[in-house]
């Protein structure tokens, strides 16, 4: 047997609330807000009691999909970003670069959002970015 | 001083075989959280709870063990007690989510100034290692009681319930709430998927199950973790009065679970 707790940050949103992922058997059975984590102290929302369903969940997509004669169909990433690319490509030629927009996330991290933010601006040329926490 | 003590007693518990692990908290950095110890080497990181105060660090343990239990039932578990905790083992005994013979409860004292901002009637366990036993506060919430009242002053009460965003979050954390399909859950009586939540069914449903079932240890693990400040510990105690069975006040638990265990001296002394 195998219990562990692993002190780790809510991706659910911008908060950053801390919190404690159990583990047991390698596998997420709970989480339990961080007592002593100065942002939420001791607290969590409905959204972070509940992160630990999603990880391992069976209808989480873990390969990208491409929607083939209407059906969406498993793809490798190469094919994937390989067909991000050209389409957003097509599109920025034919109608322009304020004709895309990005939408980043709160739940990834600065880091990750700098790119993205950079892409759309240096690459493709659009201030068009939005995040989920004005969803 | 206390902690060294659990340290000794619980390196013995391990080496003479008697437990699987030891479910306690550990101090990582400034962080305390739960932690399994499976051998000595690791109690060094042991923390009793107390970060900045006396007990601003709990976590339900006992909550944890009887889902340790569940998956692993013919194992024997060591895990680290306040009075409260030891009282929800009580509770979890009853119920059959914990068997008596495979938990060793490894008790400390709280000071008499948590048990004084806890109202707490017995801030130790029987199952005493370390520290020294403080009186109590018996019959302390009456203060509360008058003061805040329950009846007297519904509006106030609803009004408070307002603030509530349904995180489940005193359900969650209580180390007594073991049903597996929850009725702050069942569609039927309490829509789900809906905020704020009905008002005052919600708290009030939880209140009832907590107290009509004598279940609540009044550890407050609950009004701790509620993000919205309702005092529910302090809502607990006064339905219990309300409802008025003797036995599911924080004295008549005190008064049945003397009655039920072993006397202090007792465990003190073994
Ligand atoms: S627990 Fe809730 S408030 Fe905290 S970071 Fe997660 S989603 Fe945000
Ligand atoms: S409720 Fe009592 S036993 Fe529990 S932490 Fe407070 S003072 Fe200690
Ligand atoms: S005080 Fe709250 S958390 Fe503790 S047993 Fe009662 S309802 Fe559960
Ligand atoms: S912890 Fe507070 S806000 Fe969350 S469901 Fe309970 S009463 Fe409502």
């Amino acid at each position: 047997m195998d219990y562990k707790t692993v002190l780790t940050t809510c991706a659910y949103c911008g908060c950053g609330c801390g919190l404690y992922l159990e583990v047991l058997d390698g596998r997420l059975i709970g989480t339990l807000p961080s007592k002593t984590n100065p942002i939420n102290e001791g607290k969590l929302c409905v959204k972070g009691w509940n992160i630990h369903e999603f990880v391992q969940h069976p209808s989480r997509l873990t390969k990208p999909l491409i929607r083939k004669n209407g059906t969406l169909t498993e793809a490798s990433w190469d094919e994937a970003l390989d067909y991000t690319a050209s389409r957003l490509k097509e599109i920025k030629e034919a109608h322009g670069s304020h004709s895309i927009a990005f939408l980043a996330s709160a739940k990834v991290t600065n880091e990750e959002n700098y790119v993205i933010m950079k892409f759309a601006r240096a690459a493709v040329g659009t201030n068009n970015v939005d995040h989920c926490a004005r969803l | 001083m206390m902690k060294e003590q659990i340290q000794e007693h619980v390196k013995n518990l391990l080496a003479e075989g008697r437990i699987e692990g030891f479910l306690g908290l550990r101090q990582q950095g400034t962080d305390i959280g739960p932690h399994l110890f499976k051998s000595a080497d690791e109690l060094g990181d042991l923390s009793l709870g107390d970060r900045q105060d006396p007990g601003d660090s709990r976590y339900p343990l006992d909550k944890i063990l009887s889902r340790l239990a569940f998956n692993y039932p013919t194992d024997t578990f060591g895990v680290l007690v306040r009075g409260c905790d030891e009282r929800a083992l009580q509770q979890l005994f009853t119920v059959s989510m914990l068997h008596r013979d495979r938990v060793v409860p490894v008790g400390f004292a709280c000071p008499p100034e948590l048990a004084e901002a806890h109202q707490c009637w017995k801030p130790f366990p029987e199952a005493l290692v370390a520290g020294e036993p403080s009186p109590g506060v018996v019959g302390g919430e009456d203060a509360v009681g008058s003061q805040l009242g329950l009846l007297g002053k519904l509006q106030e009460w609803f009004d408070t319930f307002d603030r509530c965003v349904k995180c489940y979050g005193c359900r969650n954390i209580c180390p007594v709430c073991y049903c597996h399909d929850c009725t702050l859950e069942e569609a039927a009586l309490l829509p789900t998927g809906e905020i704020p939540p009905a008002n005052p069914n919600f708290l009030m449903t939880r209140a009832m199950h907590m107290v009509g079932r004598s279940l609540c240890i009044y550890c407050g693990l609950c009004e701790e973790v509620c993000p919205a400040d309702i005092p529910l510990k302090s809502l607990y105690r006064l339905v219990s009065k309300i409802v008025g069975q003797e036995a599911v006040t924080p004295e008549g638990l005190a008064a049945r679970q003397e009655t039920a265990g072993q006397s202090v001296d007792k465990a003190a002394a073994g």
